[in-house]
């Protein structure tokens, strides 16, 4: 097919200013059209190559969609038992605290099955980097019911809402780890405009600088889309996570230093 | 005089046509194509010559399929 509107006069390789760093795998990405997974991969590997950190990181892969992280992130990775990536990610700490080690979960992972070792592993402010993707649903098994489900959400397992008298309130795990004393740095970002997605890698290179300092725990949480698990198309559940999961997950930092930030913008839109 | 313009390169297997690129281009450059790649998507394509090379579609790109290109022309 002949491709219309090329410059060649811009279109040289001096001229490039961004392209897909070398730090993914070339291989296309195993994600849903539109998925954030994706766009996170990208900044970590983003950020990392600008540390130049890339051959000192150990990255520790969940279960869950991004379980085969491993598969397009070119740095040493281990994958642990679902939920336990924090428990892992300490012993891996403790054995080489030069290296920079971090998790990257899922809410199901996370939130669900390893809250213990999400919370202990917080408390005892172990100095890695948790990144944190909330999409309020299980997507990799086919869009249940998730702690971080918002009240009146639909999804496979709760197909007429989730109701909060029969299935409990939505878990805000970033806010409830903001409160130990272990935890440095938590913030919560999203990854559906530019500038989101710039925001999120200031983030992420905060969080993983900070580990040179060995002061706790940096936490992000991404809010993410499941265009497959919401049954919308990706440009769609952007616009429904910006109506109905930032009034309840409000974006911004809450920890900042070791002291959580009071905000006008988070107490407001919460 | 010397303008800067951006063209952007499409790396039309690997798109997967979310539509995310659209929504983020100030200049309206991107539309999805007519027709499909190998997989079946309809996939990002150029449709005037208004690019800046802002970045942000490809900083959004899930699949980071596209490469941005800015630089000077006279015209």
């Amino acid at each position: 097919m002949e491709e219309p509107f090329v410059k060649t006069e811009i279109r040289k390789d001096e001229n490039i200013v961004y392209k897909r760093t070398d730090l993914l795998v070339d291989r296309p990405l195993s994600y849903c059209p539109g998925c954030g997974h994706g766009v996170v991969h990208r900044l970590l590997m983003e950020t990392l190559e600008e540390m130049d950190i890339q051959d000192k990181t150990i990255g520790v892969s969940p279960v869950g969609c991004s379980v085969l992280a491993y598969d397009f992130m070119n740095i040493d990775m281990l994958g642990a038992a679902h939920g336990r990536a924090p428990a892992l990610a300490t012993a891996i700490k403790r054995l080489w605290p030069d290296r920079f080690v971090f998790t990257y979960q899922g809410d199901g992972d996370l939130a669900a099955i390893g809250t213990a070792e999400t919370i202990h592993a917080c408390n005892r402010g172990e100095n890695f980097t948790i990144i944190f993707i909330n999409n309020g649903i299980y997507g990799m098994t086919g869009g249940q019911m998730a702690p971080t489900t918002l009240p009146g959400m639909r999804s496979s397992t709760s197909p007429y809402g989730r109701d909060v008298q029969t299935m409990g309130h939505p878990l805000k795990i970033t806010e409830l780890i903001s409160n130990l004393p272990g935890v440095h740095y938590v913030t919560r970002q999203a990854v559906h405009t530019p500038s989101h997605v710039r925001k999120t890698k200031k983030a992420i290179r905060k969080a993983l600088e900070q580990q040179k300092e060995s002061k706790g725990i940096a936490f992000i949480e991404v809010v993410s889309n499941c265009n497959s698990g919401w049954k919308m198309t990706p440009v769609q559940s952007n616009k429904w996570m910006e109506e109905n999961m930032f009034p309840f997950y409000p974006l911004g930092d809450i920890k900042v230093d070791g002291k959580l930030v009071e905000k006008k913008e988070v107490t407001e839109k919460a | 005089m010397a303008k800067i313009k951006g063209d952007i390169l499409v790396n039309v297997e690997r798109c997967k046509g979310c539509e995310v690129c659209i929504a983020a281009c100030p200049s309206s450059t991107i539309a999805m194509s007519k027709e499909v790649n190998g997989k079946g998507y309809h996939f990002a394509m150029k449709v005037n010559n208004d690019c800046t090379g802002c970045m942000n579609c490809a900083i959004v790109c899930p699949d980071g399929v596209i490469t941005v290109y800015r630089g000077k022309i006279s015209e």
